[in-house]
C-alpha cells in the first residue's frame, strides 16, 4: 500500500513538472555556481577561505569572516558596490567602482548562496520607489529619522564612527544596495530584517532617500548639509570676511589731489 | 567722578573747567607720546575738477538707479517666478524664486549703501574739524552742594543718632528677603517617584518606534538593531499628549541581537534576555540624549552628543566619554503568545545621572 502510494505520487510529480525546463534551469544554474566558485577562488579566497570557511592573515588575526549563510543579497551589496574585492583590511572597506560586472557578481551570489541559506537579492518591485506617493515618503521619512539618523546624518550624508570607521553617505546609492544594506548589514551596519522592517518600510525609506536627493538647497551650496557647523563656518569667513571688506572701503582714504588746491 | 581717564595735566584740580571747558591737551613735556596735532588737509581730486565731481555724481545716481530696478525686478519675479522652479548654475542646483528674491533686493540694498558712501566719501565736504573732548564728571561745585545736602539730611533725621530706629529697620529690611527664597519651593512639583518610574511593568510588549508592531523573538536575526517602544504608550497618546511624550522620553528602548557566547551578563542577569535579545534604556545616562549609533560587530553603541561609549554585550559597561553608569537594562521574555514583553520594569532610573538616584556606579 505504501509502496504504491509512493509510486503514484512520484508518477504525478513527475507527470506535473515539467521536466526538461526544470532539467536546463538546473543545469544552468549549476554552471553559473560553477562559475562563482571560479571567481571566488581568484578574487576571494585569499581572504575569506578556499570555501568560504573565513580566513586569518599570517598572524592568526581574521582576514576575512566566513560567507557561509551570509546569502546573495550580502554578495550582491559588497561585490555590486565595489566594496569587495577590497584593496586592502583596516579600519572600513569604502565604497568605490565595482570590480566585477553584474554578470561575475550574480556568479559570485549564486555561489555563495549555495554554501547555506542566506537572504537572497530583493526582487526589483520591493525596492522600486519611481511611484512612491507623498504619504509613503512622510513615512519613510519618520522610519528614517528613528532608524537611520543616528548614524547617516538626518540628510543621508553619513558620520563619523569611533576609531576611524564611518557610516557612508546614502546619496547616489542604487536603491537595491540600499535595501540590501538594511537587510544584511554589512560592516558595523546592524540588520534591520524584514520582519522588523517590513519589505514596505524598507521602500518608503528608500523613498525618502530619493526624495532628499532630489531636494534643491536654497543656498546654492548644500555645504555638506551638516547644519549649524558647516553654515556657521561659510558664515564667519565669508559672510564676516565680505562685511569686513566693506569696512575697509569705508575707511579707506580715497584718492587726493594734492595739498589746498583751492587755497 | 575722578580725573583718572583724563590725559594726564598736573593742574587740573582746582581749575574750573565745568562742562564746555577747552580741550584738555596732553603736557608735551611729561607725555612720552606727543600730540601729533592735525594732518594738513588735502583736496581730493573731486574738489578741484569739476569733470571729475561730475562722474562721481553719474556714478551714484547709477547706483541709485540700479537700485530701483533691482527693487522693481524683485516684485516682479514675486508674482512671475513660480515658487517650485529649480534652477542649475554651474554645479549648484537651486530654487529660483529663493535667488532671484534674495539677489534682487540683496543687491538693491547693497547699492542703496554703497552709494551713499561713495556720496560721502567723495562729494560731501571732507573738511577737517576737531571737536574737543570734555571732562564727563559733575563740577566740583556741584559735588560739593550734594555733600552738603546728604549730610544735613542724615543729620535732620537721626539716623546715626537713633540707633533703636536704625537697627530695626535693617531688621525689618533683611527678613523680606526670606519671603522669596520660600517661594522658589513653588517654581514647580517635586518630581518625587516621578524620576524613578516607567510606564514599562510586567509584561508590556516591546514594539517597534514608529510601526508599533510587535516583535517575536524570530524576528530578530544576529546584528539586528530595533528601536522600541511599550506598547501601553500609545494609549497615553490619545488622553494626554504632555505626559505621552514625557512618558516616551523616559521609556525609548533600544533591542539588539548578539551572539550569546559573547555576552557576558552580571551575577543576576543571566535570564534579563531571549536567546541573545537583550533590551536597554535608549536614554544617554549623562545627560539624556536618545542613542542608536550602534555598531553590530563590536557591540558599542555611542552617544552622539558626548562620545559616550557602551559595550551592549557587556551589560552596557562605559568604555569611553563622560557617562557615569551603564545604560540600564530592561529584563525581557517572551510572553504567553510569543511577543518579546518585560519581565518587569527598570531596575534603576533611566535618563541623566541624579544625586538622589541611591544606588551603584
Amino acid at each position: 500500500m505504501l509502496l504504491l502510494g509512493l509510486l503514484a505520487v512520484g508518477g504525478l510529480y513527475t507527470a506535473v513538472v515539467p521536466g526538461n525546463s526544470a532539467v536546463a534551469d538546473d543545469a544552468a544554474q549549476s554552471q553559473q555556481i560553477e562559475e562563482g566558485k571560479k571567481l571566488f577562488a581568484v578574487n576571494c579566497a585569499s581572504c575569506h577561505g578556499l570555501n568560504a570557511e573565513g580566513g586569518t592573515d599570517g598572524e592568526g588575526r581574521m582576514a576575512g569572516p566566513s560567507l557561509i549563510g551570509v546569502g546573495a543579497a550580502a554578495v550582491d551589496f559588497q561585490v555590486g558596490t565595489g566594496r569587495m574585492p577590497a584593496m586592502q583590511t583596516g579600519a572600513q572597506v569604502p565604497r568605490k567602482d565595482p570590480v566585477l560586472n553584474e554578470e561575475e557578481t550574480a556568479a559570485l551570489a549564486a555561489y555563495i548562496a549555495s554554501l547555506g541559506p542566506g537572504a537572497p537579492i530583493p526582487p526589483e518591485e520591493v525596492y522600486d520607489v519611481s511611484n512612491a506617493t507623498e504619504e509613503q515618503i512622510t513615512r519613510g521619512g519618520e522610519l528614517f529619522r528613528t532608524n537611520c539618523t543616528a548614524c547617516h546624518n538626518f540628510a543621508g550624508q553619513g558620520g563619523a564612527l569611533p576609531q576611524g570607521r564611518y557610516a557612508p553617505t546614502l546619496m547616489g546609492v542604487d536603491p537595491k544596495h540600499i535595501y540590501e544594506a538594511m537587510l544584511t548589514g554589512p560592516q558595523q551596519m546592524p540588520v534591520f530584517s524584514d520582519q522588523v522592517l517590513t519589505p514596505q518600510d524598507k521602500h518608503d525609506i528608500i523613498a525618502y532617500i530619493k526624495g532628499m536627493e532630489e531636494q534643491s538647497d536654497p543656498g546654492g551650496f548644500s555645504l555638506g548639509r551638516l547644519g549649524p557647523v558647516s553654515e556657521g563656518l561659510w558664515g564667519w569667513l565669508f559672510g564676516i570676511g565680505a562685511l569686513v571688506a566693506v569696512a575697509v572701503w569705508i575707511g579707506a582714504k580715497g584718492v587726493k589731489a594734492g595739498r589746498s588746491h583751492s587755497e | 567722578m575722578s580725573d583718572d581717564r583724563l590725559p594726564a595735566k598736573p593742574d587740573a584740580h582746582g581749575e574750573d573747567d565745568g562742562y564746555g571747558g577747552d580741550l584738555v591737551l596732553a603736557d608735551p613735556a611729561g607725555d612720552p607720546v606727543a600730540d601729533p596735532g592735525l594732518e594738513p588737509h588735502e583736496d581730493r581730486i573731486t574738489d578741484i575738477d569739476p569733470d571729475a565731481a561730475t562722474r562721481v555724481e553719474r556714478q551714484v545716481a547709477t547706483m541709485f538707479g540700479l537700485a530701483t530696478l533691482l527693487t522693481i525686478a524683485f516684485v516682479v519675479a514675486y508674482f512671475a517666478i513660480d515658487k517650485d522652479t529649480v534652477v542649475w548654475i554651474g554645479p549648484l542646483r537651486t530654487n529660483a524664486l529663493n535667488l532671484t528674491l534674495g539677489m534682487t533686493l540683496g543687491l538693491a540694498l547693497f547699492l542703496i549703501g554703497a552709494g551713499a558712501i561713495q556720496w560721502a566719501k567723495k562729494l560731501m565736504v571732507d573738511k577737517e574739524i576737531v571737536e574737543h573732548r570734555n571732562p564727563v564728571h559733575t563740577s566740583e561745585a556741584d559735588q560739593a552742594e550734594m555733600l552738603k545736602e546728604f549730610n544735613a539730611g542724615t543729620a535732620e533725621s537721626g539716623f546715626t543718632r537713633r540707633k533703636l530706629i536704625r537697627r530695626s529697620l535693617i531688621g525689618a529690611l533683611g527678613v523680606l528677603g526670606i519671603p522669596p527664597i520660600i517661594m522658589l519651593a513653588d517654581l514647580g512639583p517635586p518630581p518625587g517617584r516621578r524620576l524613578f518610574e516607567t510606564v514599562w511593568t510586567e509584561g508590556i510588549r516591546v514594539v517597534n518606534d514608529v510601526t508599533l508592531r510587535p516583535l517575536r523573538p524570530s524576528d530578530m536575526v544576529i546584528g539586528q538593531l530595533v528601536n522600541g517602544l511599550p506598547a501601553n504608550l500609545q494609549e497615553l497618546a490619545e488622553e494626554d499628549h504632555t505626559e505621552y511624550l514625557n512618558a516616551k522620553a523616559k521609556a525609548a528602548v533600544i533591542l539588539v541581537r548578539i551572539r550569546p557566547d559573547q555576552i557576558t551578563p552580571l551575577p543576576g542577569r543571566e535570564n534579563w534576555g531571549v536567546d541573545g535579545i537583550l533590551c536597554y534604556s535608549k536614554i544617554c545616562t549623562h545627560v539624556g540624549c536618545p542613542i542608536s549609533l550602534y555598531e553590530q560587530v563590536t557591540h558599542h553603541v555611542l552617544c552622539p552628543c558626548h562620545q559616550s561609549t557602551f559595550d551592549l554585550a557587556d551589560n552596557a559597561k562605559v568604555l569611553f566619554g563622560p557617562a557615569a553608569r551603564p545604560l540600564p537594562q530592561l529584563p525581557i521574555m517572551v510572553d504567553s503568545e510569543g511577543y518579546l514583553a518585560a519581565q518587569s520594569g527598570f531596575h534603576e532610573p533611566v535618563g541623566p545621572s541624579f544625586w538622589e538616584r541611591g544606588e551603584r556606579g
